[in-house]
């Protein structure tokens, strides 16, 4: 490890401590603000370790949040709850992996359409089994109280930023770059680029599905409407793109502030949040193709300065 | 005579009712430069598709250092040993000219990774005259460096055979110059390399031996000098009045 390595490892321990207690010292409006952050900054910043190198861009978000969701309501009274993320972030990557298998050969706006597609039947066939079993929805009542879930998340987080790293510095993170700027070399450099694509896929869908299964007692009532609302996978773009997916920082960046305003928005103009979502997604094209963290490099550039 | 590194035999591509390539058979032995020849059309391009696994061949076999190579995926032959440069140069936009190397170094037939591969691919570099554009991005390259790169990325994992897809064309005078005694240089160093080329100066003046394609079946094989001479060959070239 260099010397900017231990730097960077020193400056986000301290991030997360800080961020650690935020359910100490702040009030309970922040602590549910925070907790947001928190989920769409986990969701944003897997999602981009995927999507960022292969410029794959997948909506399958909701999907495997959804599932994790349901693993909770499904098992919470029968198993202790720090299982339920495990087996949940299991069912999410075997499911991203079956997914990978078939669609990942697609390319394009083929692969997006499908992972829209695969919530949609994902929540479908879920309806389905519950309306065969009578079933409409399911309480997830636990002693679990916002703080703890909070800091479930915050620990999922840390997982994905290491893993985020590790990645970084390994072959399979080179391979996806090479994949992301021409699959054609990729092939005939010798990387097997079907099982590199799968392989990283499935880290975001085990980690949108873990975050699901942390975040269900938040929602106290689940259905198959609100648990796999495609709203939360197109958030999760938007939010990512808009922060960059060029450097592991770059999600989180996007994540709060789009948080923040989103809240605003919905407190003085509920309906209008969509319209922000729009607005953002014009940002991101026009103005910002490389999110804050293209802004932030052409900047350094410009004033000199190495990275 | 040297050792066979790769035998082609029989070997038959059809893309729906059209035939590419027909029946066939040639030998490439180590450290000898073979070209593939032959006007517009005659199936050179798709010949080395198929032997570098862009496209799986509809019969016969590809055998490298008696591996067969015919129907594995393009990933795998170049994990046995096949390296290639493209017609039209792809580089990796987004990667510096060193991660363009090290591209090749890492996945490919002997890996290399970490330091090992930077030193690697700076010594590569270095070795094609690219030492001072090692950290620029690819975008500010000239075209004989943007094919110098390319070059360099296929070397980079110590191919048994080097593939070379019309490596030549689209270069000036002096640059042509200068590739051909890069692709002599490799030569000399004992490379295996098959290429496909339109220049007849590099042929003359690079190639051991010669295939000579039309219309997707080989009309002719040896020496330059001899092929060139050829009737067959020059009524292919140039139709059948001026043979």
């Amino acid at each position: 490890m260099t010397g900017k390595d231990w730097r960077n490892l020193s400056l986000s321990a301290a991030l997360l401590a800080l961020a650690a207690l935020l359910p100490i010292y702040g009030s309970p409006y922040w602590l549910t603000m925070g907790t947001t952050i928190a989920m769409f900054a986990v969701l944003a910043t897997s999602w981009a370790l995927f999507s960022g190198p292969t410029h794959y861009i997948s909506l399958a978000t909701a999907a495997f949040f959804g599932v994790g969701t349901f693993v909770t309501g499904l098992w919470f009274q029968v198993l202790p709850f720090w299982a339920l993320p495990l087996i949940a972030a299991g069912v999410g990557a075997v499911l991203a992996g079956l997914v990978g298998l078939v669609t990942l050969r697609l390319s394009g706006v083929y692969f997006v359409i499908f992972t829209l597609g695969l919530a949609e039947m994902v929540r479908q066939v879920v309806t389905w089994v519950q309306n065969q079993t009578g079933q409409r929805g399911m309480y997830v009542l636990t002693s679990l109280t916002e703080r703890e879930i909070y800091w479930m998340l915050l620990g999922l987080g840390a997982l994905v930023y290491l893993a985020g790293w590790l990645i970084g510095r390994s072959r399979l993170g080179f391979a996806l770059r090479i994949i992301g700027n021409d699959e054609t070399v990729a092939k005939h450099s010798g990387i097997d680029t079907a099982r590199a694509k799968v392989a990283l896929f499935m880290i975001p869908g085990a980690v949108a599905a873990a975050a699901g299964a942390m975040l269900a007692p938040r929602y106290i009532y689940i259905e198959p409407s609100t648990a796999f609302a495609p709203l939360l996978s197109f958030q999760v773009v938007i939010m990512a793109l808009l922060g960059g997916t060029g450097r592991l920082w770059g999600p989180v960046a996007g994540v709060i502030p789009f948080t923040l305003l989103w809240e605003a928005i919905t407190r003085q103009a509920p309906n209008q949040t969509l319209l922000l979502m729009g607005l953002a997604f014009l940002l991101i094209v026009y103005v910002l193709p490389g999110g804050f963290v293209g802004l932030y490099d052409r900047a350094k550039r410009r004033w000199g300065g190495h990275s | 005579m040297s050792k066979t590194i790769l035998q082609v035999r029989d070997v038959t591509k059809r893309f729906g009712g059209l035939v590419a390539v027909k029946g066939m058979s040639f030998e490439v032995h180590e450290h000898e430069v073979m070209g593939i020849i032959g006007p517009n059309g005659s199936g050179k391009s798709t010949m080395i598709n198929l032997i570098s696994g862009s496209f799986a061949p509809s019969a016969g076999s590809m055998q490298l250092k008696g591996h067969e190579l015919a129907g594995k995926p393009a990933h795998r032959i170049a994990q046995l040993g096949v390296a290639r440069t493209f017609q039209l140069v792809r580089l990796l936009p987004e990667l510096t000219v060193t991660e363009n190397v090290i591209a090749g170094a890492a996945f490919g037939h002997r890996r290399r990774w970490g330091h090992a591969a930077e030193r690697y691919a700076h010594d590569l570099l270095d070795r094609l005259g690219l030492g001072p554009v090692a950290g620029l991005p690819v975008s500010a390259l000239t075209y004989i460096d943007t094919k110098r790169v390319e070059l360099a990325r296929a070397l980079a994992c110590e191919p048994e055979v080097l593939l070379l897809d019309e490596w030549l064309a689209g270069l000036n005078p002096t640059e042509l110059e200068a590739g051909i005694s890069l692709v002599r240089s490799l030569r000399d160093e004992g490379r295996t390399i098959i290429l496909v080329e339109h220049v007849m100066d590099a042929i003359r003046s690079l190639c051991d031996r010669c295939v000579v394609m039309a219309t997707g079946e080989k009309i002719a094989e040896g020496t330059p000098a001899e092929v060139l001479s050829d009737p067959h060959v020059i009524q292919a070239y140039l139709g059948d009045d001026d043979a």
